[in-house]
């Protein structure tokens, strides 16, 4: 019996061989592959074994920590500053996806970026240390006021969004999107708890989850006037040229004729200048179909940065939150032949216009800019964990001239009109030049209108500020009560600056 | 073979030794030098743990608390104390067993006691009794399964006694096998496996651990009795002896019984244990290939039938064919079915070469990682070389075991031997290649590892009855062997003239 008994022996070895064989596979050539799973937690929780960066803005005001906890989560992610800033920094949960800055910046605020390949080396020696940390462009005073002030609106819009940033280099200011929300509930160790508060936000009827600045196009309505204007001014026409208006306009073809909005009392021939001041609809639309064309319109629009599908803002590199793609429709019947009445509609902002908020403050900063439109970003510098290494210092970068520095200054002259004597009277700041253009969307339906400000902040010729109001469904006096919030958050931006 | 004692002496080991003038050496220092050394590693593997578990909640330092080595204590003296019975009743028993053995055993109440660290609050952490949670449950499971063990080896001081009862633990071993099946599902079912006998309120346990023992020595004993028949009366076929149709009876009577373990609870590492523990045994018996053949493909035509049987009809079938789907791609369904191995590979893959580190792991997020998991758990924080050295431990003592079945005299010594290592040779094979996608996962107990006292009381005796026999193997021809009182029975222990009957 010893034989077989023998061979029992050497197939209990063969068997545990193959385990050996199995396990080398598993622990050595797959080991790599199941590190770095998606499905392994392990690379969470040792993600949180390293104090996470702090996002800051200039002035160093915190607005994302990472606090020390007793969890098996080593920190616990906190927002300081709390909603106001959420559609900027976004928020990093435990589960979930995380958004904005704590997305875009992820690797570096984690610590495990190339730049901080030399914090790494440090570490294996014992040394402790925390992820990098993240100074944005924001203006804490203006983004403050435009959240307040929107939130506070006198015409009871809910919803809405607020961009600013400084002409000359594109650095954003404030950017507020409304209704926001509290980020710290959604980062909780408590994933049951996390999970559940962000199906309630994601169930909200007002989506307070969407970031309307950037992710979400509407009607531009008569702020797209600039758009035209710019058109025209490029075509031999200028501010002072007279043409044709009218309390009403029926385009070829149309079925419905285009008025002009309550108490725009349109005389039947008047200047561009004038046209623009009181935003006269019947004689933007009449300059589109008699002087200018679908494709001069959608071109001058594309120069001003619609149909750009690959804008983001974060960095200057490219990595960021991705900004929807503001759109003008093709304006176009649907066989393709030209259709005058959809080109009327379209060019006093309504039809397939659509334009997010932040590319109306571009629009605005690109005419307070001599007509060079700088790349928006909201990183000012990426600094190492000891916050004095710098790894980055965002370089402001011209992103496209779409007019010239005369036209851009021709419209200002009509946008500063508008500001003194127009419908935009309410963004005055005494002792600025405000220039700027206000904007009632058609929302469709019998829906209250959305209001709209577009409009800069100049000090003796120097751009500070250009700044977008958007006030979803506001109404009446939407537009009146959108110009009121710019000249508010660009007298912020001032004063953070030191009233210069 | 050559002829034992003459002369049944009521202290059979004290008399034999005093009676010669130079006795062969017993290796008992070399055991309790061994076992020292495990116990050492143990010592170590706790105090690692701590410095590892506790300085995730402190803020700088070394933090290992100054009464670490109190389980690794309380196993010391548990276990030379078995030590001390062994050199009392089982002077000739291999050395390296009780050691590899207790070395197995005490990195298991450590990786629990890990556990239960990484479970408890980070302030209570320091303060964590040696007694206290799953680690320490194990730790007093120990104790009463080296009492046990202690027990068999002073209570049985042949091993062939064992063979007057071989029917009785026989039909036991049968009841034990069959009776979770039989009960509701409410007494009998836990994860989805219906392997346990449960006492609501006092507790459960798992009858085919013990089964595993009762159904070895049955077979040993039968085999014995009947390997003559089975080995010589053949019809030979392509060139192999294949045995007659009427022998092959009690093999498929198994084999049945095997596969209705796989379909009515749900264990396919259960049933491929039986089998295969038939089969060998079976084998080393009759030396004949034939029954080698017979088996494999008796059970993989089974495990085929069973699975084309769930892919259509589903029914009692369904889960044996739902863990041969998730065997095949557990990323199919990552989050729900196939959870639990990949959660497993993923550990094992994080442990990469060198591990995590005792402590240093996460071995919590692997489901079942007290139990049917704990090589994942193991195998995270020590790594390749780790596994492989704790997989080397276990084939040491599987071959020592079938050594101690080489040497000794009897038949039935040398099945029950070769049985009883080979099983649990295969229970290694089975749960370590469940949870690293050698073979479809199931639920089987890792042997001195995993929580639970059943498992743990079961191998102990299991190693107590290698111990008993390996000390017969090398007791030196001459010694008695000690009181025989093997009569009554009907037996013929073929190839083993050694039989002194009263």
């Amino acid at each position: 019996m010893n034989a077989p008994l023998r061979r029992a022996g050497v197939v209990v070895m063969i068997l545990f061989g193959l385990l050996f064989v199995n396990l080398n596979w598993v622990q050595a050539y797959k080991a790599d592959d199941y590190r770095n799973s998606d499905y392994n937690g392990r690379v969470q929780l040792a993600e949180y074994k390293r104090q996470r960066g702090a996002i800051q803005t200039r002035n160093g005001k915190v607005l994302a920590t990472s606090k020390a906890t007793q969890d098996e989560l080593k920190y616990l992610r906190t927002y300081p500053a709390g909603e106001a800033y959420t559609p900027v920094v976004g928020y990093k949960p435990v589960n979930l996806a995380e958004t904005g800055i704590e997305r875009a910046e992820d690797d570096y605020l984690a610590g495990t970026s190339d730049l901080l390949f030399a914090d790494r080396i440090r570490e294996m020696f014992g040394r402790e240390s925390s992820g990098g940390n993240v100074i944005l462009t924001i203006s804490a005073r203006a983004q403050e006021t435009a959240f307040n002030q929107l939130r506070n609106n006198n015409v009871g819009a809910k919803k809405g969004a607020v961009v600013a940033l400084d002409p000359t280099t594109g650095a954003i200011q404030a950017l507020v999107s409304m209704p926001s929300f509290d980020p710290n509930p959604l980062v909780s160790h408590d994933t049951k708890a996390a999970q559940a508060e962000y199906n309630r936000l994601n169930a909200d009827p007002d989506k307070p989850l969407l970031n309307r600045a950037l992710s979400e196009t509407y009607p531009p309505g008569s702020t797209f006037k600039v758009i035209d204007s710019a058109a025209a001014l490029e075509s031999d026409i200028n501010p002072d040229t007279v043409l044709p208006g009218g309390s009403s306009y029926l385009p070829p073809q149309a079925g419905r004729p285009i008025g002009n909005a309550p108490g725009v009392n349109c005389p039947s021939t008047l200047s561009l200048e004038r046209a623009l001041t009181i935003s006269c609809n019947t004689f933007f639309s009449r300059l589109c179909v008699d002087k200018l064309s679908a494709e001069r319109i959608k071109a001058e629009a594309k120069d001003f940065g619609f149909e750009d599908e690959d804008l983001t803002v974060g960095q200057l590199n490219g990595e960021g939150s991705q900004v929807a793609a503001s759109r003008t429709g093709d304006m176009l019947r649907p066989d393709g032949e030209q259709d005058p009445a959809l080109l009327a509609q379209s060019c006093i902002g309504q039809s397939d216009v659509r334009m997010t908020p932040l590319q109306g403050a571009l629009i605005a900063a690109t005419v307070a800019n001599d007509g060079l439109q700088m790349r928006p970003y909201l990183v000012h510098q990426l600094k190492g964990p000891d916050l004095t290494t710098v790894h980055y210092t965002a370089a402001p970068r011209r992103e496209r001239q779409p007019i010239s520095d005369d036209t851009a200054g021709q419209l200002r002259q009509m946008m500063e009109s508008v500001v003194r004597n127009g419908t935009g009277r309410r963004a005055q700041i005494s002792g600025y030049t405000v220039g700027g253009k206000t904007g009632t969307a058609e929302n469709g339906n019998g829906a209250p209108d959305h209001g709209w400000f577009i409009g800069y902040v100049l000090k003796d010729g120097k751009p500070i500020s250009a700044v977008c109001v958007f006030l979803e469904r506001a109404g009446s006096g939407g537009s009146s009560e959108a110009a009121r919030i710019a000249g508010r958050v660009m007298a912020a931006v001032i004063a953070d600056r030191g009233g210069d | 073979m050559t002829a034992a004692a003459d002369v049944p002496a009521p202290t059979p080991a004290a008399a034999g030794e005093a009676s010669r003038t130079r006795p062969p050496r017993t290796r008992r220092n070399t055991e309790l030098a061994l076992l020292l050394a495990a116990m050492a590693i143990v010592a170590i593997y706790l105090a690692v743990v701590e410095a590892n578990v506790l300085a995730a909640g402190a803020d700088e330092g070394i933090t290992v608390t100054s009464d670490f080595w109190m389980p690794a204590a309380v196993l010391t003296v548990v276990f030379v104390a078995l030590h001390v019975v062994v050199r009392y009743r089982a002077r000739y028993a291999d050395p390296a067993l009780l050691p590899s053995v207790a070395l197995l055993n005490g990195l298991g109440v450590g990786y629990l006691r890990r556990l239960d660290l990484s479970d408890t609050p980070v302030a209570e952490r320091a303060s964590l009794t040696t007694f206290a949670g799953a680690g320490g449950r194990q730790l007093a499971w120990t104790l009463a399964a080296v009492v046990g063990a202690a027990v068999l080896l002073l209570v049985v001081r042949d091993h062939r006694v064992v063979s007057r009862y071989a029917y009785t633990l026989g039909l036991t071993g049968i009841v034990l096998v069959m009776l979770p099946a039989i009960l509701p599902r409410r007494f009998s079912e836990i994860n989805g496996a219906k392997l346990w006998i449960i006492l609501p309120g006092v507790g459960q346990i798992q009858p085919g651990e013990f089964a595993k023992l009762l159904l070895v020595s049955f077979f040993a004993y039968y085999l014995v009795r009947k390997r003559e028949v089975l080995s010589l009366a053949s019809r030979r076929f392509l060139g192999i002896d294949f045995p007659r149709g009427r022998d092959l009876g009690p093999v498929v009577a198994v084999w049945a019984l095997s596969l209705m373990v796989l379909v009515f609870e749900k264990d396919l590492g259960t049933a491929l244990l039986f089998f295969g523990m038939f089969v060998v045994t079976l084998y080393i018996a009759t030396e004949r290939v034939s029954w080698l053949i017979i088996g494999v493909l008796l059970f993989f035509g089974g495990a085929t039938l069973a699975y084309s049987l769930g892919g259509t009809l589903g029914g009692p079938f369904a889960n044996f064919y739902q863990r041969v789907q998730i065997w095949q791609d557990p990323f199919a369904d990552p989050n729900d079915r196939g959870y639990q191995l990949v959660q497993s590979l993923l550990g094992l893959g994080t442990g990469g070469l060198f591990g995590a580190g005792p402590g240093g792991g996460e071995p919590g997020i692997v489901p079942l990682a007290h139990s049917d998991f704990v090589i994942a758990g193991l195998g995270e924080e020590i790594g390749l070389f780790g596994l492989t050295a704790l997989l080397v431990v276990y084939l040491l003592i599987v071959e020592r075991g079938i050594r101690a079945g080489l040497q000794v005299r009897d038949s039935f010594g040398k099945l029950l031997a070769g049985g009883l290592s080979f099983t649990l040779g295969l229970q290694v094979f089975v749960i370590v290649g469940g949870v690293s996608k050698l073979i479809p996962l199931t639920g089987q107990t890792t042997p001195f590892l995993s929580a639970g006292g059943s498992s743990l009381m079961a191998n102990w005796l299991l190693v107590a009855m290698l111990l008993r026999i390996s000390d017969a193997a090398r007791r030196p021809a001459g010694m008695p062997a000690g009181p025989l009182q093997v009569g009554g029975a009907p037996m013929q222990l073929q190839g083993a003239p050694t039989e002194v009957l009263r």
